[in-house]
């Protein structure tokens, strides 16, 4: 199977089940360089895909957690370059991996190179929050020479005929957008982003996937039904910070009636 | 993308540049330019663009706009020919006075365009981002002037060494945020300004600073900054009855410069010349001369030069004037690099507080330390140019340079 395919897939298979698919997102390298590889495993074991956060210094659609993670990362010396070697010379995790990664370090690195060194490593997708469908030819092109997929972001704000190009173009899943804002923030699911979800998934031939500050089982619950999936990030980027176990986490988040409480304080 | 950068034709570019193809419908400038933002901003922009489109060239806008800078701003704004700095240094230097303009600084011409039409919009708040604190003072005089309310977020560094304009923004009516994440200086602030537009982008307004972002900022900002060139074309043609021979001006992000320069590109016996901030020297880090010293790549929304290292982290900067301290540089800069046009050169901390010095004592006029930077590079070029005319920017008063004046220029004469 495909990378591409294999993301869509994996969400498939696990809402299939009934519980909406967790796609769960660390930052590479954070807390600690060293772990990564543990901290990769641990993470997998718990999720159906994992997204890698490549740090990026000005990651400009990230709140306090990430900004922190990735300015820690950086300062521990984690580039992409370091990554793919990391994932090509480690056991392959079974759960499928996509990078997220802001666009300037997927330069540096040279787009024509990329694809190949990705595929090397076993990474099946991207996500790029700063490229929009409308730049991300180049992109595209080299990604899909090794069949990686790219997912395209919708969001709230998001205009209905640029919504039907953004689901049409997405691979592996549509990246639902929550709310506007940064990563991170606590967000209770009113009933205008049930509706929202619901539209998306109407337009999408792929999974849709939820994201952006979910935090806890109860929003996990209150999305079943209206997603394939649900991505969490800085919650289980601060799981990951405090030591915590992060596959008996992410275990919470599938367990009907679990607590639903935060692991940590919302952050403000 | 990356293929964009290589294998350009110079002439070409220039050409098409001359001929208005730029931005092109893409929003960029022959490779550089374009928008490279969240998904969550496309509406914003787009509506900014529809915004640009309708109003910006129509009567109305612009009579509603000549009449802000007329009686409000104090435009136009004097020539002066800076007779002892010329005999100084042996050629005739005339200073384009946009620090005489209302606020102190050029920025003033951006912030209420830009004011003007974001009430046009519908915008209902306005965030601005800020360095050496001009910006944010001219967004909060024009937010004050129009009723709109204006978060301006601030660098923690740069609040310091840029005191008395904290508090002219909060007189103003502004709310200053500090920016206490990444290099605590303009880009951190740019990137805080983002965040806070993403959380609210329907309703709330981004007033860029400079001729920087994702498009159709770089265009919106030189088309309210040219005015300072086509005034300074006009002035200098009816003081000396002919173009000057050479035109600089200081290049952060790039709007002084390149509101001074466009009105001149197509004149092709005026050469050219943006002054970047050297800072302690050409090493990693020590310096903001991104023309000088950078490579093509993403930041803020837009491709264009950048000082970044191998792995496309962006680099820290150093520059003694805040309003030059940035990594990254217009896009239409890069263009205009790219299509030799404009040659850019590196002016040092050192040198730019010398030209400080003479400007202040020799013609009575204290400039802010950014465009310090230009007029050393008049000194330079007058010194293989001798008895030729050069026209300066001189983009800003150095009163708010105060802080830092006391602990170098004054700090060290004092000893």
């Amino acid at each position: 199977m495909s990378g591409r395919d294999s993301i869509s897939a994996a969400v498939r298979a696990a809402a299939a089940q009934g519980e909406p698919a967790l796609v769960a997102f660390m930052t590479a390298g954070y807390p600690s360089r060293e772990k990564f590889r543990e901290h990769l495993q641990a993470v997998a074991a718990g999720a159906d895909v994992v997204e890698i956060g490549v740090p990026f210094t000005d990651p400009m659609a990230d709140g306090v957690t990430i900004q922190r993670s990735s300015h820690a990362a950086l300062a521990q010396g984690v580039s992409l370059r370091w990554i793919l070697s990391e994932l090509e010379a480690m056991p392959r995790v079974k759960t499928p991996v996509l990078l997220m990664s802001y666009l300037n370090p997927l330069l540096a690195f040279g787009i024509g190179r990329l694809a190949d060194a990705a595929a090397r490593a076993g990474v099946s997708g991207f996500i790029v929050p700063d490229l929009p469908l409308d730049e991300s030819a180049e992109l595209q092109e080299a990604l899909n020479a090794r069949e990686i997929a790219l997912v395209q972001m919708v969001t709230p704000v998001t205009k209905p005929e640029r919504m039907k190009q953004l689901c049409a173009g997405s691979q592996g899943f549509v990246y639902a957008v929550t709310m506007t804002g940064t990563t991170g923030k606590n967000v209770a699911v009113p009933a205008e982003v049930i509706g929202y979800l619901d539209r998306v998934r109407a337009l999408a031939s792929v999974p849709v996937c939820a994201g952006f500050g979910i935090r806890s089982r109860e929003q996990v619950e209150l999305l079943r039904g209206h997603v394939d999936g649900v991505v969490v990030g800085s919650a289980l980027v601060e799981v990951l910070e405090r030591g915590a176990n992060a596959t008996e986490w992410l275990q919470m988040l599938r367990t009907p009636g679990a607590a639903g409480e935060n692991p940590v304080n919302p952050v403000k | 993308m990356t293929a964009f950068a290589t294998g350009l034709d110079g002439p070409r570019l220039l050409a098409d540049s001359i001929a208005g193809k730029f931005p092109d419908s893409h929003g960029r400038f022959g490779p550089f330019g374009g928008r490279y933002v969240p998904e969550t901003l496309i509406p914003a922009l787009e509506r900014l663009e529809q915004g640009v489109r309708e109003h910006l060239h129509a009567d109305e806008f612009q009579a509603a706009f000549t009449g802000e800078l007329k009686t409000w701003v104090g435009r136009p704004t004097a020539l002066t020919f800076a007779a002892r700095l010329s005999q100084r240094w042996g050629a005739k230097i005339y200073l384009k006075r946009e620090d005489l303009a209302h606020t102190g600084a050029h920025k003033i011409n951006n912030a209420i365009g830009q004011a003007l039409l974001a009430k046009k919009i519908g915008a209902k708040r306005i965030v601005a981002e800020t360095g050496a604190g001009q910006h944010g003072v001219a967004s909060a005089a024009a937010c004050a002037r129009l009723g709109l309310p204006c978060t301006v977020y601030m660098g923690a560094v740069d609040m310091e060494r840029q005191a008395p304009n904290v508090g002219r923004m909060r007189l103003l009516g502004a709310e200053v945020v500090p920016v206490t994440t990444g290099d605590r200086t303009l880009r951190a602030a740019i990137d805080e300004s983002l965040r806070a537009w993403v959380s609210d982008p329907l309703d709330t307004y981004y007033l860029i600073g400079s001729a920087v972002g994702p498009h159709p900022y770089p265009y919106l900002v030189r088309e309210l900054q040219a005015i300072i060139g086509r005034e300074a074309r006009a002035q200098m043609i009816e003081a000396t009855g002919a173009l000057p021979d050479a035109v600089i001006a200081c290049v952060g992000g790039g709007s002084n410069s390149i509101g001074a320069f466009h009105a001149f590109v197509p004149d092709a016996s005026v050469e050219i010349i943006g002054i970047e901030a050297g800072g302690r020297g050409a090493g990693l880090g020590d310096n903001s001369a991104t023309l000088s010293f950078g490579r093509p790549g993403v930041l803020h929304g837009s491709f264009s030069m950048l000082l970044q290292d191998e792995d496309g982290q962006v680099q820290e900067t150093h520059s003694v004037s805040a309003g030059l301290d940035y990594p990254g540089v217009g896009p239409e800069h890069s263009l205009l690099l790219a299509a030799g046009r404009v040659g850019y050169q590196a002016v040092t901390d050192a040198q730019a507080l010398d030209a400080l010095k003479a400007c202040s004592e020799f013609e009575g006029i204290l400039p802010a330390i950014e465009s310090a930077h230009a007029i050393f590079g008049a000194s330079r070029w007058a010194a293989t140019n001798r008895g030729r005319t050069i026209l300066v920017c001189l983009s800003g008063r150095g009163d708010k340079d105060m802080p830092t004046l006391q602990t170098t220029l004054l700090g060290a004469e004092g000893q």
